[in-house]
Formats: structure tokens, C-alpha cells, sequence
């Protein structure tokens, strides 16, 4: 079967400095794919690049069959394409309601109705249903990130981009977000999630990638990489992150 | 008591009533055209200036800094009398409209580019990872929440525009001003102009309050 997503020799640079050094990194439909790896080691860029919110100098990304490139395709690769942000970036000038309505009706042409029926099913099915006419502002974190992946799926995307979904959320509210993107992995959905969460890359990833210095380190099976990591990088990752 | 039968004298007042009041609806009627007409050129300014291709960037950009530069009222004596050596002809009505608007779509350019620059990048990238094209996403996210930033700046402009518009009198536009010193000269008792400058007072008031609610609202929010 032909990956969904196939990254070739990327290469990003800021300036001088290359965030990504040459990435080649294919996912497979219905994969669970964790990226763990220390700050600054190009974690995001790489997860910005397949819906080419950032751009890059050298290499080509493939999503489900369309070359990603800023032209009349793009639109098409981002409807299939869905991305929650640490910062959850929900529009604070719609309602719950309204922001997990608005991009299928603009986007896929669903009517109103339609869009409001499925916008309910999604909260419900996240749990908040009970705040759909509030304000982002009104909901906590915890909450707000749920909305967020509401409003992904709203889109029905093939793939499902997570960066650091948890990292902004109160401790006590890590857990509901985690519970829902457990509950997600299990409809057959992409998912790429980078994470800190290594208990979560552990049980729900089919397969976890290291990143350092903006290359792949090391990928493999959670118990591959959490119990036999074969490069130095890695062990010493993971013992900086387990004496915490 | 001279001095009020001088400047508040009441049959004078009554007299010219009804000359002031058609004063005042010319006056509203060039404001309003041209505060309206303003904020859609300073919009379209702003979106150019911003997302335009380079050499319109550039253009935009050079308009906004003249037109913040050049004196309304040259401006104006420009294009009333000016322009006809070129064949261009306006009535006093449209120079007037002209050049204030020309003046405060600069100014309103560069009110909604603020406006559009504080928009956290997060809401584009929230927008666009939907899949939302540009216009949606200008449409739909990010120019309703610049709107309500620069309100109270918006509402500072139309104070400006208003007072402004006074400057029209001097290209024979019948407005508050002009049929004020016209009814002055016809008493013989400069009590329209007293009123004249008390109706220009009562308009803008409020607005100057609204702009001072405004900006104590802000401060609390950002506290
Ligand atoms: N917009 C940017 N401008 C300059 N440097 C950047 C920018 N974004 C990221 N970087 C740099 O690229 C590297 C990788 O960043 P990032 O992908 O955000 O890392 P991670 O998500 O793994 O923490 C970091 O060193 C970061 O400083
Ligand atoms: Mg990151």
C-alpha cells in the first residue's frame, strides 16, 4: 500500500541554521506515528511541513498522492489534513459551537444545518457538549483543546497533525486530552502526535520516531525504542526525561 | 448685557435657524460620504500594503506616507482649484468628498494594518491548516477580531473627518461653517457663529466620550 504521507530529503532552514537537516520519513494509512525528541530538535518544523505551514529549500512532501506545493492543490491537502496546536488557536470571536461549524461549511459546502449537526456529534463525542454556545475564553484549557480537535475532525481529515497537544494544559487537565486522543486512534485515523507524553507514545503509538538536531535519529516499535534503543542519542534522551 | 445680545443674541438665533441647519445636514452628509468611503479605501490599503504583490506593496505604502504628509487644506485648494488647469472639474461637494477621504483612507490604512498585525500568527495558521482560503480566512477570522481591536481608533478618525470637514467652506461648499459666516454677515451679530461652533460641540461630544469609554475599557481588560 502506498504511504498517505512521504516525506523526501526536506531540508528547512531559518537563516543559517537548518531546524531540519534531511528528512525522509514515510507513514503508513491508519498508523499511529509518536515523535519524541528534546526541544529545538525540529519536532514542529517537521509536522508544519507536511501541510506546508512552513516552508522548506530542498525535498518534497507527498500526502495522499498530491505533491504539497503552494498552489491550487494546497487547499486540497489542508481539507485532509487536520492540526491541533499546543496553543489550541481556537477563534475567540466564535462561539464553541460556530468554530467547529465554520470550516466545513465554507470549505467542504455542508449547509448549516448540516454543519451544526455534525459540530453537536463531535462535542459529544469530546465531552462538551454542554459548552457549544460559550466562548473559548469561558472554557479551560483542557476544554479548549478538546474543541480544538473537534473542530479538526469536523473536517474529516485522512490525517490528524497533533504538536504537543498537552504541553500548555494544567497537569490535571493533561489527562481528558490524552483520553480523547487515545479514543481517536482507535477509529483507524493518521495520527501524528509529538509528544512529551511518554506513557501515551508508549500504549497508543504504533511506531515512535526520535528526532535530534533536526534529523530522524532512531525509529521503531514503542518497545523498540522505550525499551531497546540502539543509538546512544536516544538512551541518553530517555534517562534525562525518566529522572524527572 | 451687551455682550449677550452680541454673541447669543436670540432673534438672531432663531433667524438663521433654519440657514444653520441646512449648514449642518451638508455637513453630515460630506462627513458621513467621506468617512465611509475612507474606511473601504484604508481597508483596501491596508490589505495591499500588507498581502499585495511587491511593486503594489510598495505603492500602497507610498500613498499612505504622502497622504499622512500633505495638509488637508492644500490638499483641497489643490483639487478645487487646481485640477480644472487639467481639465478635471469638480463641484465643491466632490473636492471636498476627494480629499477628505483621500486624506482618511490614509489614515485608516494604517489603523486597520495595526489591527490586522496584532492578530496572533496562530489564527492564520488555524486557518489555513483547515484549509480555509485567504478570503475566507480574512473574511471569517481575521478581520472581525482587527475590527473590534481598532475601534477606538476608527471612532478617533471619524472625530478628525467630522472636524474636517469645516475646512470645506473654503471651496464655497455650504456647509455648517460657510452658511454660518454667510448668516453673521447678513445680522450683522456673530451669534451663528457662536452656534455654529456649539452644534460642532454637541456632535462630537459624544463621540469623544465614546473614544474615552473605550480606552478606559482597555485598560482595564489589559490591565
Ligand atoms: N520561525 C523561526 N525562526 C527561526 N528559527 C526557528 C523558527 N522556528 C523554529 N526555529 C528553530 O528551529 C529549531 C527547531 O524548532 P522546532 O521545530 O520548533 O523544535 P521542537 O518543536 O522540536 O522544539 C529550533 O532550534 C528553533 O529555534
Ligand atoms: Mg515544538
Amino acid at each position: 500500500m502506498a504511504p498517505i504521507i512521504s516525506m523526501k530529503g526536506v531540508i528547512k532552514r531559518f537563516g543559517q541554521f537548518q531546524a531540519l537537516r534531511g528528512i525522509d520519513l514515510e507513514v503508513t494509512e491508519g498508523e499511529v506515528l509518536c515523535i519524541i525528541g528534546p526541544s529545538g530538535s525540529g519536532k514542529s518544523t517537521l509536522i508544519r511541513c507536511i501541510n506546508l505551514l512552513e516552508t522548506y529549500e530542498v525535498g518534497a512532501v507527498v500526502v495522499d498522492g498530491i505533491l504539497v506545493q503552494e498552489d491550487q492543490s494546497l487547499q486540497a491537502v489542508r481539507r485532509e489534513v487536520g492540526m491541533v496546536f499546543q496553543s489550541f488557536n481556537l477563534f475567540p470571536h466564535l462561539s464553541v459551537l460556530r468554530n467547529v461549524m465554520l470550516a466545513p461549511m465554507r470549505v467542504r459546502g455542508l449547509t448549516m444545518l448540516e454543519a451544526q449537526k455534525r459540530a453537536l456529534e463531535l462535542l459529544n463525542r469530546v465531552g462538551i457538549t454542554e459548552q457549544a454556545d460559550k466562548y473559548p475564553a469561558q472554557l479551560s484549557g483542557g476544554q479548549q483543546q478538546r474543541v480544538a480537535i473537534a473542530r479538526a475532525l469536523a473536517m474529516e481529515p485522512k490525517v490528524l497533525l497533533f504538536d504537543e497537544p498537552t504541553s500548555a494544559l494544567d497537569p490535571e487537565m493533561v489527562g481528558e486530552v490524552l483520553d480523547v486522543m487515545r479514543s481517536l486512534a482507535q477509529t483507524g485515523v493518521t495520527m501524528i502526535v509529538v509528544t512529551h507524553e511518554m506513557g501515551f507514545a508508549r500504549q497508543v503509538g504504533d511506531r515512535v520516531l526520535f528526532m535530534d538536531g533536526g534529523l530522524i535519529v532512531e525509529t521503531g516499535t514503542p518497545e523498540k525504542i522505550f525499551d531497546a534503543p540502539q543509538e546512544e542519542r536516544t538512551r541518553n534522551f530517555l534517562k534525562a526525561i525518566l529522572q524527572h | 448685557m451687551r455682550l449677550i445680545d452680541t454673541f447669543f443674541n436670540a432673534r438672531v438665533f432663531i433667524e438663521t435657524l433654519p440657514l444653520l441647519w441646512t449648514g449642518l445636514l451638508v455637513t453630515i452628509e460630506l462627513g458621513v460620504f467621506s468617512i465611509v468611503l475612507g474606511l473601504v479605501l484604508g481597508l483596501g490599503l491596508a490589505l495591499l500594503r500588507l498581502y499585495g504583490p511587491r511593486f503594489l506593496q510598495i505603492l500602497a505604502r507610498l500613498y499612505i506616507d504622502l497622504f499622512r504628509s500633505v495638509p488637508l487644506l492644500v490638499l483641497l485648494i489643490v483639487i478645487y482649484y487646481a485640477l480644472p488647469f487639467v481639465g478635471i472639474r469638480l463641484s465643491p461637494f466632490a473636492a471636498a468628498t476627494t480629499a477628505l477621504t483621500t486624506v482618511s483612507g490614509a489614515y485608516t490604512a494604517e489603523i486597520f494594518r495595526a489591527g490586522i498585525e496584532a492578530i496572533p500568527r496562530g489564527q492564520f495558521e488555524a486557518s489555513m491548516a483547515l484549509g480555509l482560503s485567504w478570503r475566507q480566512m480574512m473574511i471569517d477570522i481575521i478581520l472581525p477580531q482587527a475590527v473590534k481591536v481598532v475601534i477606538p481608533p476608527l471612532t478617533n478618525n471619524c472625530i478628525n473627518v467630522m472636524k474636517d470637514t469645516a475646512l470645506a467652506s473654503v471651496v464655497a461648499m455650504p456647509d455648517l461653517l460657510k452658511q454660518a459666516t454667510q448668516a453673521q454677515a447678513l445680522a450683522a451679530n456673530p451669534t451663528p457663529l457662536i452656534s455654529a461652533a456649539v452644534i460642532y460641540i454637541l456632535i462630537l461630544w459624544p463621540l469623544v466620550l465614546l473614544v474615552s469609554r473605550f480606552e478606559k475599557k482597555m485598560k482595564v481588560g489589559t490591565r
